[in-house]
């Protein structure tokens, strides 16, 4: 049975790698995420992991080290935020490309400029095309879940890709807040032994060859499967996570969507306060729901138009800028995926909680209020808007 | 969640605001609770004004915000009063506790809009008699235990003093003062 | 457009569905099935009466292309199926040994 206690997102992390123990942990430290290497680097020390830890001079070497490490044929991970996981893009995409599954526990954190060291997604969305899953976690309960899974969903056979588990900076790295932990030995029974096909220290074999134009895209193509099937995979060890814990998890979260008019569609900590406003809603009979995106990559895309089309207005709000004058990440993505679908609920989008702007249960609120504005008027009016801007 | 308990600290930069809030997060943990306990970070430094936040409820906590209508307000430096409005959106029913050798109505003028109560509590008296040094947090945590009643005092001390055991396990000559600490607090609170 | 699972050659154009992933070459030294001897333009020649066995060509060479006898544990030849003829070796060459030649083919 698990075991009740009170933890830091980053400490419950730290602590799912060492019940994990990986093969060779690789990091270098950046604010928010400082603390998962920080805390792994004393079970080390103790003796309660045999992990190499191999303390590298930047997240370049970070990343490279685990790419190789990963080669090598053991279980790989590491952890950064912000500019650090903007230093080790070069090697993300190498790392997606070897087919090698490392483990990247990203703290999101704004990228620089202007010098911020708060919350949003600017950092994670920025590399959300480098070939890598990405997962986000709502509280640290999903974080310390989701690397678990994640570390699963990586390594299966038809996946091969490298992992990234994304939590908020400081909201979910920094707050104490109730979780359930797993028993070490059930962690390790669900994580088992990584046993890969093909391993530099197990077989003959070379990573990462020149690959010239007679090769490269079906390559790519054979990149692009690994991904899809990713979706699959996550399906499956939730499934196999919630027989050992109960906690059910899904490729999104749908809350009180079933008979719900308008909802917002989210990610990170800031569902939870979206959840909470929703219920406040419902209390007053507006029939308000919550989506909240699990998997962020692969992108739901059918599964998402499904499910919202049946709604009468949208919001899709954005934890990060494009500043493309086109909306953002979330936003493009969900909207193109309600295209083939035969109704077209109004859906706008909303930038919100940039460089750690805190988020209030009263912005989210006004969100709601704005969805009834515009089913009242049948006019979606200006799709692109500003949540908690001082202007 | 109408039983939801919030708390907002004020203090500055390395007296204990922070561990404060958490120290009170465990302890209510501990009686079953759930809770959250979080600052908020910015560009702090020994002596910069800090906040930190506590939630505690009977059910899971899914806001995620800091706290704007607290029902209780902790000040653990009174000089904070002059710079920073401590009664900010807090709630009439709720109080304020302030860490000061004076009286709780010496504090009526300066805070003047607040409606709720006014505690006080000489912590740096009970710090300085009881631990030889001022660490202003731990007493500070048995007034506001005392006064928001989120917990029985008794469950408390029993939380404080595993907790004590297992953080000074190292050094069990200072879990005596800081158990005389928290209940002294807990006496010598005024409103 | 096939794969050789033996010799792990995967011909240019070969269907995504039978490529490795990442391009991964799961064998080791397949690299001589690429028959590179058709590169050349000139052709090195050696000179076993001037060759001291110093094998100073062995290291300079970049395709290892200078063979060595297994049972004399002596410089033997030239692997003209990889040598691409650059001339490094009869450049370096301190007695002669080895020169080069005009045309691809010995």
């Amino acid at each position: 049975m698990g075991k009740r206690d009170k933890l830091s997102g980053n400490e419950a992390v730290a602590i799912a790698m060492r019940q994990i123990n990986p093969g060779v942990v690789a990091a270098f430290p950046i604010t928010p995420s400082t603390e998962v290497p920080q805390y792994f680097a004393s079970f080390v020390n103790d003796g309660l992991v045999d992990t190499e830890f191999i303390p590298v001079e930047s997240e370049h070497s970070a990343m490279s080290a685990s790419i190789a490490a990963s080669a090598a044929g053991v279980r790989t991970m590491t952890a950064t935020s912000s500019n650090g996981l903007s230093y080790m893009y070069e090697m993300l995409y190498i790392a997606s490309m070897s087919r090698t599954p490392v483990i990247l526990n990203c703290v999101n954190r704004t990228v620089s400029g202007p010098l911020n060291i708060h919350c949003d997604h600017g950092d994670s969305m920025g590399a959300r095309d480098s070939g890598w899953i990405q997962v986000y976690s709502e509280t640290n309960q999903e974080a310390y879940d989701n690397l678990i899974i994640g570390t699963k969903v990586a390594e299966d056979p038809s996946v091969m890709l490298p992992f990234m588990n994304c939590y908020d900076g400081f909201i979910t790295s920094h707050s104490v807040e109730n979780i359930e932990l797993i028993d070490d030995s059930d962690v390790k029974k669900f994580v088992g032994e990584y046993e890969p096909a093909h391993a530099l220290l197990k077989n003959t074999c070379a990573f990462g060859p020149f690959d010239s134009q007679l090769y490269y895209y079906e390559h790519k193509r054979h990149q692009a499967e690994g991904m899809k099937n990713a979706k699959a995979a996550i399906i499956k060890y939730s499934k196999e996570f919630e027989k050992i814990t109960g906690r059910k998890y899904n490729l999104f979260e749908e809350y009180k969507l079933d008979d719900a008019e308008i909802a917002l569609v989210i990610i990170g900590s800031s569902a939870g306060t979206a959840k909470f406003v929703a219920n406040r809603l419902r209390d007053k009979g507006i029939k308000a729901g919550v989506l909240k995106i699990r998997a962020f990559r692969p992108f739901p895309f059918d599964e998402i138009g499904a499910v919202l089309k049946n709604l009468k207005a949208i919001a899709v709000m954005d934890k990060c800028t494009s500043l493309n004058d086109a909306g953002g990440p979330l936003f493009l993505e969900v909207r193109s995926a309600l295209f083939d679908q035969p109704l077209h609920p109004h859906t706008v989008n909303y930038l919100y909680g940039l460089g750690g702007r805190d988020v209030k249960a009263g912005d989210l609120e006004s969100v709601y209020m704005d969805l009834i504005k515009i089913i009242e008027t049948g006019e979606t009016g200006n799709v692109h808007r500003y949540l908690g801007l001082v202007e | 969640m109408s039983n939801m308990l919030e708390i907002r600290w004020h203090g500055r930069g390395g007296q204990g605001a922070k561990t404060a809030s958490l120290l009170l997060a465990e302890a209510a943990f501990d009686t079953g609770k759930y809770i959250q306990g979080f600052p908020e970070y910015g560009p702090e430094r020994m002596g910069a004004p800090i906040t930190a936040y506590n939630r505690i409820s009977d059910d899971v906590i899914t806001i995620h915000s800091n706290i704007y209508e607290p029902d209780y307000v902790v000040v653990v430096d009174e000089t904070l009063i002059d710079v920073v409005d401590v009664a900010a959106g807090a709630k009439d029913t709720g109080a304020i506790i302030i860490n000061s050798e004076k009286e709780p109505t010496d504090f009526a003028d300066k805070i003047p809009n607040y409606k709720g109560k006014i505690y006080t509590i000489d912590a740096k008296k009970i710090s300085l008699e009881t631990l030889g040094r001022y660490f202003p947090n731990t007493p500070m945590l048995g007034a506001v235990v005392k006064i928001s009643g989120v917990m029985p005092e008794d469950t408390f001390v029993e939380a404080m003093e595993k907790s004590f055991n297992h953080k000074f396990k190292t050094k069990p000559t200072v879990i005596a003062p800081n158990m005389e600490a928290v209940k002294r607090a807990l006496k010598e609170v005024k409103g | 457009m096939a794969v050789d699972k033996e010799k792990w050659i995967v011909d240019p154009l070969t269907p995504w569905q039978e490529t490795t992933p990442g391009g991964l070459i799961p064998t080791g030294g397949n690299a001589k099935y690429y028959i590179t001897g058709g590169w050349r333009a000139n052709h090195p020649v050696f000179d076993t009466e001037k060759c001291k066995d110093c094998r100073l060509c062995f290291p300079v060479c970049p395709d290892s292309s200078i063979l060595i006898d297994k049972e004399t544990n002596k410089m033997s030849g030239i692997d003209y199926e990889h040598c691409k003829g650059c001339g490094i070796c009869a450049n370096t060459c301190p007695f002669g040994a080895l020169t080069m030649e005009e045309g691809g083919q010995p």
